[in-house]
């Protein structure tokens, strides 16, 4: 599947701002964080502009953005209906979260866990979307909603510690958190390549054109000789050794990089502002590049008609 | 409505497409591309059509696949347009209810005025039916040719999808797949006309009819003793150290 810049960055930046809110308001409510003015507005000001132009750079791609609007009817039956109406929902709990927080410093717990709901739910319908389509097998399986939940909380998780480490918010608690979301993120990942590696779809190019009883089918003309629509949406592909060395870097930078950070800030509490700010950075472009390689590894069975055996 | 018709249609419009006379002219394609760039879903973009890298909107496209190997082999051209689904997962992912399914006939349309080309049902779609008009920015597909299959200024002969209309070889039926009673339902029951990726669970109207066997009650094509194998095959190609220098060479 064609990786589109604007649906990565969507994913990657809204998740991340979910995450980061979602943390705030349960740890707060939990009493782990202080009802701190500042610490809460910039708190939610980056939760809330990661998650606004998320929202905003996912309708770059739309060939008719200013009918955008539609896209809150069909909550019946379409996730990303869904996920348009949860995400715009978001903003209420969130909007009375950080008005408590920041004029009355006091942790409103009722919009606060109503947040936290919402703010999952969002993540999760937006994995949904992916999750949900039989056409793609790399996408419909039960690694993809783990996968956006978590790669969302390593995320957020980082990027609270940062912003403890500003507000000189000690948080020992949290550094646990941080370590066990990224053990969490980076297990299922591993998992999901594990899985993509050795599943494929059911259907072949034998069962897609029916001519299977015949023996092997294979492509002999193409129904154009230059690319179409399809080839360029659907047909994307990534030279395997390419995806390996992706995967990679994805880990060492989105998992590893920021597990050193806490481990050496630990031991250099001095250095703390630093690390957590290489380990956002390292966690932001490994985070970026797994996205990436979710969309390009994935294989739509459209390609069967076009070559492909498997998809 | 995005959701499906709650009560299916008992009339089920779609297209049985018959693999073995198709002798893959593309006429069914170029006249559907003819039609409708005036029909219901006008216009189908061109981008560079007479330069060095055209692309634009088709609802049919022929591939051509070889089928079997060697002396079982055959070549079988192969028309595909939308297959107008009964559980067609377009439908249902659409965020904005511009797809939809008809409940009358169970044709799958698009509500251009409605689709903001978001480019999901294409996604969804197994069989690569629907297209992306990037000029017009909405999505676009097949539509049984809606505008002439009900069109009472045509003559009633004409009143069949212009890729039925055309094909020259009587490939391709239209008819009602609901009622067993139809034409092309016998046709299909008479063929063993078979559905494209039912392990998908979309459940198309269109059928597709199978070559039929070989005249001689074989599967063989020849005499079994005449090898049709390539003589230069790629194995050798690499093997042999002058010709994987030519290789090289050309590939530079």
């Amino acid at each position: 599947m064609y990786p589109a810049y604007s649906v990565i960055f969507f994913t990657t930046a809204s998740g991340a701002g979910y995450a980061l809110m979602v943390l705030l308001s349960l740890l707060a409510v939990l009493g782990v964080l202080p009802a701190e003015r500042w610490f809460g507005f910039t708190g939610f000001l980056i939760g809330l502009i990661a998650v606004t132009a998320g929202l905003l750079s996912s309708t770059y791609h739309l060939g008719r953005p200013e009918r955008a609007w539609r896209a809150f009817s069909q909550w019946r039956s379409s996730w990303l209906s869904r996920e348009g109406i949860l995400a715009v929902a978001t903003f209420v709990p969130a909007g009375l979260t950080a008005l408590g927080w920041v004029f009355f410093e006091q942790i409103w717990w009722l919009p606060a866990l109503l947040l936290v709901a919402l703010a999952i739910t969002t993540i999760c319908a937006t994995a949904m979307i992916y999750a949900s389509l039989k056409t793609v097998r790399r996408w419909r399986n039960g690694w993809t909603l783990p996968g956006y939940l978590t790669m969302a909380f390593a995320s957020g998780v980082l990027w609270l510690c940062l912003l403890c480490a500003v507000f000189e918010i000690r948080g020992e608690p949290l550094l646990w958190l941080a370590l066990i979301s990224i053990f969490a993120a980076s297990l299922v990942k591993l998992g999901y390549w594990r899985f993509v590696d050795t599943e494929t779809g059911n259907a072949t190019a034998g069962s897609a054109t029916g001519l299977g009883r015949f023996g092997k089918v294979k492509l002999f003309a193409a129904p154009h000789t230059e690319e179409n629509y399809l080839l360029k949406e659907m047909g994307f592909k990534i030279a395997r050794k390419h995806a390996l060395k992706l995967r990679r870097i994805a880990l060492l930078l989105g998992f590893a990089a920021p597990v050193l950070a806490i481990l050496i800030a630990a031991l250099m509490p001095q250095a703390t502002l630093f690390l957590f700010i290489l380990a956002v950075l390292a966690n932001a472009v490994g985070t970026l590049t797994e996205r990436w390689l979710f969309f390009a590894e994935a294989r739509h069975v459209v390609t069967l008609f076009y070559g492909a055996d498997v998809a | 409505m995005t959701s499906l018709p709650t009560e299916p249609a008992t009339r089920r419009l779609g297209l049985v497409i018959d693999l073995d006379i198709c002798v893959g002219c593309h006429a069914c394609a170029v006249n559907c591309k003819e039609w409708n760039a005036g029909g219901h879903m006008a216009p189908l973009t061109d981008f560079d059509a007479f330069g060095e890298k055209p692309s634009g909107v088709w609802f049919n496209r022929i591939h051509t696949f070889e089928a079997g190997e060697g002396a079982d082999g055959r070549t079988v051209h192969f028309p595909k347009s939308c297959l107008h689904c009964e559980t067609p997962d377009c439908v249902t992912v659409c965020p904005t209810g511009a797809s939809y399914k008809r409940a009358a006939d169970g044709i799958v349309l698009i509500n251009e005025d409605m689709c903001i080309g978001c480019k999901l049902c294409s996604w969804a779609c197994p069989y690569g039916a629907r297209e992306y008009d990037e000029d017009v920015g909405v999505m676009k597909k097949c539509t049984l040719c809606v505008d002439r299959i009900y069109n009472e200024t045509l003559d009633e002969v004409e009143r069949v999808p212009a890729c039925v209309s055309t094909c020259p070889v009587g490939a391709r039926h239209f008819g009602d797949l609901g009622d067993p009673e139809s034409s092309v339902s016998q046709l299909v029951a008479e063929r063993e006309g078979y559905d494209l990726m039912p392990e998908m669970g979309y459940r198309p109207t269109n059928k597709y009819l199978p070559p039929r066997p070989r005249r001689n009650g074989s599967t063989s094509c020849g005499s079994k003793s005449a090898p049709t194998e390539p003589v230069v095959d790629a194995a050798t190609l690499t093997n042999h150290p002058f010709l994987r220098w030519v290789d090289r060479l050309l590939t530079r």
